[in-house]
């Protein structure tokens, strides 16, 4: 048995450590999410450069393996950051949607460029309707000759209003819940027909709203076989699941140190906080539980890796977000109440490590959705 | 035992009722419930309304111009209110500063600050906590030092709510270095026009600048405005906090959010053919929280029912303050769990009058993750929910 990172994962985990000890304190973070891209191209290009976009693909697809421990070892470091560049819209989702469905020309034309920096990716699958449910597609998409008209309505879109290329599910057949019939479709922002509503998440991160009316696109845009996207989806789903859940390990363990730190440095009563053992026991298990996020956390990565049998693999993606998600309301809840009122401002960096622990939790799925698809799978 | 009202306290009910039905304004009313934040003009509007009806003050006395109400009356009035949405008045100058001014001050000051408090003429806020000095209140530095009939005031409070509105301020100052921390804090208060103070505003977590640092830098503060005796600032702050016991539970608005998420939640899909009303897990949540609100509901019933009958104020208000922030702050992650993706875009604007954008996600969900946010605020405030279980410990169970 050995849980100790490879010499690779090492590397990669030292080279985020640098870059964010370096590049990303709390004042830059403030700074780049109120330009108006919301996001640094100097950094994105610079992720580019450290190989860092090519984490998420396997060699084959012009990556650097793609597994879901690398992955981990990755969004916990953003976490850490509390990171709003578009690595997990547009590397991890967008690129591995690209790796599972398109054809090779597809991926030559696509991939390269996500890897290389220069093209960014959005995902629109959520709708107003869909809660957490990947197949339910209300979006629809006709066949008009060669062409493929798009109707309907996506939330919740991260990254939409800096993409390149938007990846849009839609259905082309069967009723509105059902798996078969979704396919994925590339599709230009720009094309008449688009209109992006473009915001700011409670958490910094740039998202969007889009209405698709009577999107024209060619056949050829389509990603993948008619209507056969949806085990896709999933997978991606799941990698994706892996990947805020592992994040959240970082805000989390940066939220208690945090709170431990201030604890020793607060004083009132004429002594430091932290000698309150009122305080002590929340802080030990505010680490309990980062200690188990994190161990579900590697246990869903481990078997996503290994695992031959997907229905495995889902399970203990579910089992982690879930038990990471009851992890998240302890942990960011207490560092706040224990920080008193200066937790509520946005003048300290708290308060926004406990805003993206919160979008986290609800992030491809909550905890009580989680826990339903755990028992029924 | 009984918790029926009787046939005129019934009566009194029906008359509260009414009165709100057709005097709170329903342009107000629609902004409530799609919690877009009331302007101070309008909070002062409606103030004046009740004022019009002589129903500004209730936990005032009647020589001042209160309502004279028993305690039930009081109860009944804050649960309509609170049924309806309308808001309270605004506490620092009705609850906080009228109630010391009437049994410390003097007539001189009573004549003065008083009427325009009822009147909703003149706005307070309370500075009591500072930079260094939170839980630890009696710990504060902000000093007030006499000069012939003046005090010259230097230091910094902090978390002043809605300070940026205030025509006042009630303050807690050092007057005296050399004694024990509580016996040297005076009760001053405070033109806040006066030359040497400053204002930067504190914005929450969830983007509203809501709350204020205030600097005094040589404050020149006339003597006469010092409340009762120089260095029994502390004794009088303390007694004003087990004073005010009316609506801290917040059931009526626990009630009123609670009827309004069954609301929503039997409008919102579940992704899987259902509405989350129909939803197991979530059903549960909120059959539970009902639960825990009639309890607290029941708990201010027998305060209610022991104060009524003349005993003494006891801890009940720490008790009632934690369990009723605490579900409040549960009450609000129902919401959020209940939006989903919908609370995620900040879109503040659309929640201040006059938005005219594209609204994303409008309505409550667009609104459940800001109001989770800023109510973490409230088992810190008022003395935080530590301080109270300490003050549970210390005086019920005598550890």
């Amino acid at each position: 048995m050995d849980f100790s990172y490879s010499e690779v994962q090492q590397m990669l985990q030292d080279s985020v450590k640098k870059f964010v000890s370096k590049n990303y304190d709390f004042d830059t973070r403030s700074k780049i999410i109120e330009s108006e891209a919301g996001y640094s191209k100097e950094n994105w290009q610079l992720f580019a450069e450290l190989g860092w976009l090519a984490v998420p693909l396997s060699e084959e697809d012009g990556g650097l393996g793609g597994s879901a421990v690398d992955l981990m070892v990755m969004m916990e470091e953003f976490g850490k950051a509390n990171l709003v560049e578009p690595f997990l819209p547009s590397a991890v989702i967008g690129g591995s949607l690209v790796a599972e469905l398109a054809t090779n020309d597809q991926k030559s034309q696509i991939l390269e460029k996500v890897v290389g920096g220069n093209l960014q990716l959005a995902y629109a699958s959520a709708e107003t309707g869909s809660r957490f449910n990947v197949s339910k597609v209300a979006t629809s998409a006709e066949a008009k000759g060669d062409d493929i008209v798009i109707n309907g309505k996506k939330i919740a879109v991260l990254n939409g209003p800096n993409a390149d290329q938007l990846l849009v599910c839609a259905r082309e057949r069967g009723g509105e819940s059902d798996a078969d019939g979704i396919s994925i479709f590339l599709v230009d922002p720009n094309t008449p027909g688009v209109t992006i509503r473009p915001f700011t998440n409670i958490d910094g991160q740039k998202s969007s709203e889009i209405d698709f009316i009577d999107v024209t696109i060619t056949g050829a845009s389509r990603i993948g076989d008619p209507g056969d996207a949806f085990a896709a989806m999933e997978k991606v789903n799941d990698k994706a699941v892996l990947g805020v859940s592992a994040e959240a390990v970082g805000v989390l363990e940066t939220l208690l140190q945090k709170t431990v730190e201030y604890s020793k440095t607060r004083k009132q009563f004429g002594t430091v906080i932290g000698t309150f053992q009122a305080l002590q026991h929340r802080m030990a298990d505010m680490f309990i539980e980062c200690q188990l996020a994190r161990s579900i956390v590697v246990m869903a990565a481990m078997k996503l890796d290994s695992s031959a049998d997907q229905r495995e693999k889902t399970k203990a993606v579910s089992a982690a977000k879930s038990r990471v998600g009851k992890a998240i309301r302890r942990v960011s809840q207490e560092a706040v109440q224990i920080h008193g009122g200066i937790g509520v401002t946005n003048e300290l960096d708290v308060g926004h490590y406990f805003k993206r622990a919160t979008a986290l939790e609800i992030m491809f799925g909550n905890t009580d959705y989680h826990v339903e698809r755990f028992a029924s799978l | 035992m009984k918790a029926e009202f009787t046939a005129e306290e019934l009566g009194f009910q029906e008359e509260v009722r009414s009165f709100l039905n057709e005097e709170f304004p329903t342009e107000y009313r629609e902004k409530v419930d799609a919690n877009i934040r009331l302007s101070k003009d309008e909070l002062v509007d409606w103030q004046k309304i009740l004022f019009k009806k002589g129903w500004a003050a209730p936990s005032w006395p009647k020589e001042y111009g209160g309502t004279g109400w028993s305690q039930v009356q009081k109860y009944i009035f804050a649960t309509e209110m609170g049924l309806i949405g309308a808001p309270e008045p605004v506490p620092f100058g009705m609850k906080m500063v009228a109630p010391i001014i009437m049994a410390y001050g003097s007539e001189e000051q009573k004549a003065r600050f008083l009427p325009d408090i009822l009147e909703s003429n003149v706005w307070w806020c309370q500075g009591y906590s500072e930079p260094n000095s939170g839980s630890d209140l009696a710990s504060l530095k902000t000093s007030a030092v006499r000069d012939g009939d003046h005090y010259i005031v230097n230091g910094a409070k902090t978390w002043n709510t809605y300070g940026q509105y205030a025509d006042w301020i009630f303050c807690l100052v050092r007057t005296d270095n050399t004694v024990k921390k509580q016996e040297g804090i005076s009760f001053l208060l405070i033109d806040m026009h006066s030359p040497g103070i400053s204002l930067k505003p504190i914005v929450l977590i969830d983007g509203h600048p809501e709350v204020n640092e205030i600097f005094f830098d040589d404050v020149r503060v006339p003597a006469e405005n010092l409340i009762g005796e120089e260095n029994k600032g502390w004794t009088y702050a303390k007694v004003l906090l087990t004073h005010e016991r009316t609506g801290i539970s917040g059931v009526p608005r626990g009630k009123k959010r609670l009827t309004s998420l069954k609301r929503i939640a039997k409008e919102t899909d579940d992704g899987f053919g259902r509405t989350m009303m129909e939803n197991e897990a979530f059903k549960n949540k909120i059959a539970a929280l009902e639960i825990d609100l009639e309890a607290i509901e029941y708990a201010e019933l027998r305060t209610l029912a022991s104060i009524s009958s003349g005993k003494a104020p006891g801890p009940e208000s720490s008790i009632l303050k934690i369990v009723g922030t605490e579900l409040a702050q549960r009450i609000d992650e129902a919401f959020v769990e209940l939006a989903a993706y919908n609370c995620l875009p900040f879109v503040p604007d659309q929640f201040e009058d006059g938005f005219q954008g594209d609204y994303i996600s409008p309505g409550s969900s667009a609104s459940a993750a800001l109001t989770y946010f800023n109510n973490r605020k409230a088992t810190i405030y008022g003395g935080s929910n530590e301080i109270q279980r300490n003050i549970i410990c210390k005086a019920v169970l005598g550890l």
